[in-house]
């Protein structure tokens, strides 16, 4: 009824080809950027915005990173955790060696060494595919992991070897370090993934993105219709590697605000990440927004929600729940949806346009 | 999962959740304080104990005393599975529920609140664990770590190889082998270690455990048979304890010259080394048994109530009478700070000015049934950890024992060390917020 086409003319190519065709969807778009900008600090309170909004961005933004790897590309990586590593303590690198310069702008240009390093990781991909690519990632994951603890240089000689967040101010405004406050944080965060989100929507949208899902799709007929498989994988690698990377610098500067970084990029993050990836939906932007809200806020959700509502769970209890219900809810969606959660809100979507008098 | 923890845990939850639920009733006459927990995950092991004895003290203090000087201590467990990520959850909780003092429970989490509990002006207790350099408490007005740091515990571990050598003399042309969880934890005691084989002639070995190869420790005692090191220092926490006493024995090392770091002290630890685990050796804090009185009051007031999920065996062993150490300093910090302000119910900055100017005496300990539990501990405002006594433990076959005496750490060695590395730390921040807080007179 509220949902439909009728009268919206495409009256031109790019009209046509639009990433959202109808009126309805981005007054949807805009609605939801109007929550996550104005409503949500509005309402938020600290503890909902630094626990639970700060961390689904950072999510979202690495889901962003593997799905155009993984859902894109078709090419598997275990070694998103790692590449996020090199973000963060590139960042860190950065912040010791120019002081002066703007944190957003470090956290930006930190993500190109994290590029770098995934085309580095990224070269056997060009022989190997399949399971055997994703234990070649996971040669990344163990090795990163291993010179986070190891090279002393990485972390400043830090006796504790733990990363420490120096305040960086934007316009006078405290954004990083203990004393920027949880709503800043989040402004700066909302900020970077919306720019890079509409940045990875351009570039799947055009010609390197259809050259991926050619990629994706068949290798050989991509190879034959005169796609370079080296460029396409290799920037591939470099595109996912760089959103890892700018998730990782985000996860250390604007979400955790220091600490044991080698503790955090594990191959459990790895996992975590794919996970999002594949529940949120292989090939879809939006399906890295449902993933990362499943997985990362859904637990937190649970854990802190329930026993605020009065349900009487506690502690353990409660983690043990989260685990048994997000554990089972995996299981469902992939049974009832194993497109993922993307293609169930474009089912609902479809539903919704017939709505109430379906054909 | 066995199918009684389940049980145990849904108790648990039915037990924690009466605790909040009753809370607002008497919001007047109570403080709350979180304590992180990690009762899943591959460290449940150690947090399992550590967690019991932490919050049965805490319920035989509200039952036996009704709490501290009528003020009832509100007590909830926030679950982290010894994660970062979810500790960060959790110090944004407690902070937004206003507790007196947070306990983070593992050297990432305190790492990673440090900086955030001086603009909070949360105090932060991280007993024996965390950021060495915070015992710095002109630089770290927030942060407390009685009795006292690795680095006291790596000077420690100097200390008793000479006492059996018989003399810091005899240290001379011997070696010394470190094993060490290849994380900040594991790498604490490095710096110290390495200054004091310069000073005393000793040679260094290190060794290092990936935190994958916790439990595959084969290669390792391969290079350890080679080196035939004197002594070993096991700075290790989780599965890598229990593996490291396995492997020892395996490898033929004696046993008596393994000592361990105190979170290598659990029961489970030595006793997966099996008979021949007798003599295994680590520093210690806290006194294990049943045989004080304020175990069993716990017993009496709480356990044999049913008011409690620990079970009755469980109770006395290491690393549950540290957590009821820890939970100890917690109670006796509430009433310091009550004495400073004259309030009953205190907030988390009178809790840091009680935290600050606690010295807990001989007397003081046979007071709350704990003489001979732990030794004596006095904070200042300088040093917020106090540099107390440990002693070496040592492992009978089925329960710790104190064989020796309690020791001092090196403290002349620690101490500028901890202030160099405070300074560095702070210059590094940037930034860094002056200390304000006024000082107390030491009560």
């Amino acid at each position: 009824m509220f949902y439909r086409e009728a009268g919206q003319y495409k009256t031109n190519y790019a009209a046509d080809m639009a990433v959202f065709p109808l009126r309805q969807d981005r007054i949807g778009i805009a609605v939801i950027l109007a929550i996550a900008f104005i409503g949500i600090p509005l309402l938020g309170n600290d503890f909902f915005i630094a626990s639970v909004m700060i961390p689904f961005l950072v999510f979202s933004l690495a889901a962003i990173g593997l799905n155009i790897l993984t859902g894109y590309t078709g090419l598997i990586s275990l070694g998103t955790a790692a590449f996020m590593g090199v973000g963060a303590y590139s960042c860190y690198k950065l912040t010791t060696f120019f002081p002066g310069v703007n944190i957003i702008v470090l956290i930006l240009v930190s993500g190109l060494f994290s590029a770098a390093i995934g085309v580095l990781f990224g070269l056997p991909s060009l022989r190997i595919k399949g399971f055997y690519l994703a234990v070649a990632t996971l040669a990344a994951q163990f090795f990163l992991q291993w010179a986070f603890v190891r090279i002393p240089w990485l972390f400043n000689y830090n006796a504790s070897g733990a990363i420490e967040v120096p305040q960086r101010t934007l316009f006078g405004l405290p954004i990083t370090g203990a004393s920027a406050t949880p709503e800043t944080r989040y402004f700066v965060c909302l900020g970077l993934v919306v720019v890079l989100t509409w940045f990875a929507s351009n570039i799947v949208h055009g010609k390197l993105g259809r050259s991926w899902m050619a990629v994706r799709d068949m290798d050989i007929a991509a190879e034959l219709m005169g796609i370079k498989l080296l460029n396409a994988k290799l920037t591939a690698f470099a595109v996912s590697s760089y959103f890892a990377g700018v998730a990782g610098a985000m996860m250390i500067f604007l979400w955790y605000g220091g600490g044991e970084a080698n503790d955090v990029f594990t191959i459990r993050l790895s996992f975590t990440i794919l996970f999002m990836v594949i529940i949120g939906g292989l090939g879809s932007l939006i399906g890295s927004f449902f993933g990362a809200a499943f997985l990362s806020a859904l637990p937190t959700a649970l854990k802190f929600g329930l026993p605020a509502l009065g349900v009487p769970i506690g502690g353990a209890a409660a983690e043990h729940v989260t685990f048994m219900l997000v554990g089972a809810l995996i299981i469902i969606f992939l049974i009832v949806e194993p497109h993922g959660l993307a293609r169930l809100w474009q089912i609902g979507k479809q539903k919704l346009r017939t709505w109430p008098f379906p054909y | 999962m066995t199918k009684s923890s389940i049980i145990r845990s849904v108790a648990l939850g039915a037990l924690l959740a009466t605790g909040a639920i009753a809370a607002p009733a008497n919001a007047q006459d109570s403080v709350y304080f979180a304590n992180n927990a990690y009762r899943t995950g591959p460290f449940s092991g150690s947090g399992i104990p550590i967690g019991d004895g932490m919050r049965d003290y805490i319920s035989m203090i509200n039952e036996r005393d009704g709490g501290v000087n009528g003020v009832k201590i509100v007590y909830e467990e926030c679950e982290t599975g010894y994660d970062t990520k979810k500790s960060i959850e959790c110090y944004e909780q407690a902070k937004s529920k206003n507790t007196i003092v947070y306990s983070p429970w593992s050297t990432g989490a305190t790492l990673a609140a440090i900086p955030r509990a001086h603009i909070d002006k949360i105090p932060i207790l991280s007993m024996a664990y965390g950021l060495s350099a915070s015992a710095d408490g002109t630089n770290f007005p927030w942060v407390f770590i009685p009795p006292f740091t690795y680095w006291d515990g790596a000077s420690l571990m100097v200390k008793h190889m000479a006492a059996e050598l018989g003399g810091m003399d005899k240290l001379k042309g011997k070696k010394l082998g470190l094993i060490h969880l290849d994380a900040p934890f594991g790498k604490e005691p490095i710096p110290v270690l390495e200054n004091l084989a310069k000073k005393y002639g000793f040679e260094l070995k290190i060794y290092p455990v990936a935190a994958a190869d916790m439990q595959n420790q084969g290669s390792l005692w391969l290079s350890i048979r080679r080196d035939r090191p004197d002594y070993l220092y096991n700075q290790g926490w989780g599965a890598m304890n229990p593996t490291a006493v396995k492997e020892a024995i395996k490898n033929n090392f004696p046993i008596g010259k393994l000592v361990g770091v105190w979170w290598a002290g659990g029961d489970d630890d030595a006793r997966a080394g099996g008979p021949e685990a007798k003599g295994y050796k680590s520093l210690n804090l806290n006194a294990a048994g049943q045989n004080f009185p304020a175990i069993q009051d716990i017993l009496k007031h709480v356990v044999e109530k049913g008011k409690s999920t620990t079970p009755k065996d469980k109770v006395g062993e290491n690393l549950y009478n540290r957590g009821v150490y820890n939970s100890m300093l917690v109670v006796e910090a509430i009433r310091n700070a009550q004495k400073l302000t004259g309030k009953k119910v205190i907030t988390a900055e009178d809790m840091r000015r009680g935290l600050e100017s606690l010295n807990i005496t001989e007397a003081r300990l046979k007071e709350i049934g704990m003489e001979g539990f732990a030794t004596p501990t006095s904070i200042s405002c300088t040093d917020h950890s106090g540099h107390s006594k440990a002693y070496v433990a040592e492992w009978d076959g089925t329960k710790w024992t104190k064989p020796g005496e309690w020791l001092e750490p090196l403290k002349d060695e620690v101490r500028p060390l901890i202030e160099a590395n405070a300074k560095d730390y702070v210059d590094k921040a940037g930034n860094w917020p002056k200390r304000t807080e006024s000082c107390e007179k030491s009560s």
